[in-house]
């Protein structure tokens, strides 16, 4: 189990050293010059010139490329905003926070509301529950979640005053974000759950176990529930991962200071290290979480904890003599 | 009815069969087809100019004469709507297009040949899949701006390596079946293989994933617009409608109202008939 750790880990290498070339090399291209940037339209060409020296702009692509990347992975430093000068480490480090829990929240929430749904319409096929939960999951998975998000502000702030409409602070502060982001967890967990427990509800095992007259509630929860829910695990880990990234408008709506937030902000100032910075970091705590996704399929599931292991399962006798 | 169980008999006859039974599907398609043609025919049918300004009339709520009210320059919401689909729709099927086209490409070539160009193109989609869809979408359009045509280009890039990987997948399914084997013992060039044995074969998952794709697609250009990157307004995509009017939302809510639920139908209608497609092509596949 270690050595296919390690080497996972060790295959994320290149990958990162990949997002992070792309990243560089699309910011290389952007439009705008970053030093007319920083010190606004008022400068003149001397002092841009001279600001252009300094940042080591005037060197070529891949003296800039080389800096960057020993900036980045040696020294752990990922450079400054050209409009705040802050460093963006400890930027991160402030808002991160805020995206973590937005991005565990939706996860959470999708699993918590969504496999009892699937559960219900899965037991129940094709009756009036298995419609409407199936209807309730489509809207989900249709429903835009920024605009769900303003008919819930215009609902149950404006309207109603339950809930402030934005801002950050206590538990209510994140009632109105997480029912909006977490729609389309909710809709993709109760169609995999269904979909996965209907497979199950057909496979021997099941059919063994009802033939010997186990109770329905044991078949359920004993041999229908284990083995269904491996696949919620790959969903929940893939809606944290996108919320990650894919909250920012939520963040937004909202006015959570988190990664998104910043920057679809760093984009507007067209605040490349920002952007640059953020964008790789984003794609490496991604990978992380694919990993430990992975890692848990394992933990919960012996097959797969043998196959990475490299164990065959049986042995089979007559395959070498084929091949 | 003879020529109708000849035409069951073969396999495209018995999709649209089975489709054809499916009521939810044939319903999203009613809709879809509804759309479309609105969306077409928006020039000769839409009441009002929609760039026309007329302050008078600013912020009317819905009536017989602006059917979804006015927004703050006075511009017949229902127009825009209509017309905005033009943008909405052509985006989001451009880019699903082209995204499917590319991830096709990629992944045939990667699914048949094999060996160093399937490693090289799957490392390489690992780099763009290594990063969040959203984000990917915001770098892209940090460095390409914003308009109509770059948003499609994003989102082609958005929607490739996805669908190469699903191709690549069915083609490496199709490419162990023994009739593969026979074309190559005849000496069928890969180019005419691929073409003319593994593509029609291992199309029928990436049409599901296309209709499902343009839903994602109309999504994600929406909330570009939304936040202020993708298509700008005046142009009435329906995401810079919304993000147009989100500053009034609070005292005209039907401005947001409209728009949205514009997006939503689409959508809604995409998935549905979708998921019918997808049950039609694979019996086996249902549930």
């Amino acid at each position: 189990m270690a050595r296919y750790i390690l080497r996972r880990l060790f295959w994320m290498i290149p990958i990162i050293l990949g997002v992070s070339l792309l990243v560089f090399t699309l910011m290389y291209f952007c439009p705008g010059d970053p030093a007319r940037i920083i010190l606004g339209q008022g400068a003149t060409q001397a002092e841009i010139e001279s600001l252009r020296e300094t940042m080591g702009l005037n060197k070529g692509f891949f003296p800039r490329l080389g800096e960057f990347l020993v900036n980045t992975f040696i020294r752990f430093d990922l450079g400054s905003s050209y409009i705040s000068k802050a460093p963006i480490v400890t930027e991160i480090a402030a808002r991160l926070p805020q995206t973590l829990i937005i991005a565990t929240l939706f996860m959470l929430t999708g699993v918590i509301v969504g496999v009892p749904l699937g559960i219900a319409a899965a037991v129940k096929q094709d009756s009036i529950v298995d419609r409407i939960c199936m209807v309730i999951a489509m809207l989900g998975a249709s429903v835009p979640n920024f605009w769900l998000a303003l008919l819930l502000v215009l609902l149950f702030a404006v309207n109603l005053g339950w809930l402030p409409a934005m801002g950050m602070g206590g538990i209510e502060y994140y009632i109105l974000p997480t029912l909006a982001g977490a729609m389309g967890c909710i809709a993709v967990q109760a169609r995999q759950s269904r979909s996965s427990m209907l497979e199950v509800i057909r496979s021997d095992y099941v059919t063994t176990a009802r033939s010997k007259g186990v109770s329905m509630r044991n078949i359920i929860f004993k041999h229908e529930l284990p083995n269904a829910l491996i696949p919620v695990i790959t969903c929940a880990g893939n809606d944290f991962g996108n919320s990650l990234g894919g909250a920012l408008i939520i963040e937004q709506i909202f006015a959570i200071t988190g990664m998104g937030q910043y920057m679809v902000q760093a984009v507007f100032n067209r605040d490349y290290p920002v952007i640059q910075a953020s964008a790789i970091f984003l794609a490496i705590a991604f990978s992380l979480i694919m990993l430990v996704i992975d890692l848990l399929y394992a933990f919960v599931d012996p097959r797969i904890k043998a196959q990475y292991e490299g164990k065959p399962l049986f042995k089979r006798s007559g395959k070498k003599v084929t091949a | 009815m003879k020529s109708k169980g000849k035409f069951r008999n073969s396999m495209f006859g018995q999709v649209v069969y089975r489709l054809s039974r499916n009521r939810m599907a044939m319903f999203a398609l009613a809709i879809l087809l509804i759309e479309v043609i609105l969306a077409i025919i928006a020039p000769l049918i839409i009441p009002y100019d929609i760039a026309a300004i007329n302050v008078k009339e600013r912020y009317q709520e819905p009536s017989a004469q602006h059917l979804f009210g006015t927004d703050k320059m006075g511009r017949d919401l229902f127009s825009r709507l209509l017309y905005g689909g033009r943008y909405s729709l052509l985006i989001g099927f451009l880019s699903t297009l082209f995204g499917t086209l590319l991830g096709m490409l990629l992944g045939a070539v990667a699914g048949y040949f094999g060996g160093r160009a399937d490693n090289l193109i799957m490392r390489g989609l690992d780099i763009f899949q290594a990063i969040p869809g959203m984000l990917l979408m915001i770098v892209l359009a940090a460095v390409l701006g914003t308009g109509v045509e770059v948003t499609i280009i994003a989102l082609t890039i958005g929607c490739a390596a996805g669908n190469a990987r699903l191709f690549r997948a069915s083609i490496l399914n199709i490419r162990s079946m023994e009739y593969i084997e026979a074309s190559q013992s005849i000496n069928c060039s890969p180019a005419k293989i691929i073409l003319s044995h593994i593509v029609p074969n291992a199309m029928s998952p990436m049409i599901v994933s296309f209709t499902m794709g343009m839903a994602i697609n109309i999504v994600v250009c929406a909330a570009l617009s939304f936040i202020g990157l993708g298509v700008q307004p005046p142009t009435p995509e329906w995401g810079a409608l919304l993000s147009d009017s989100r500053a009034d939302m609070r005292m005209h809510p039907y401005l947001v109202i409209f728009p949205g639920l514009a997006i939503m139908i689409t959508v809604f209608a995409l998935n549905m008939f979708g998921d019918g497609l997808r049950d039609a092509m694979d019996p086996k596949l249902k549930n």
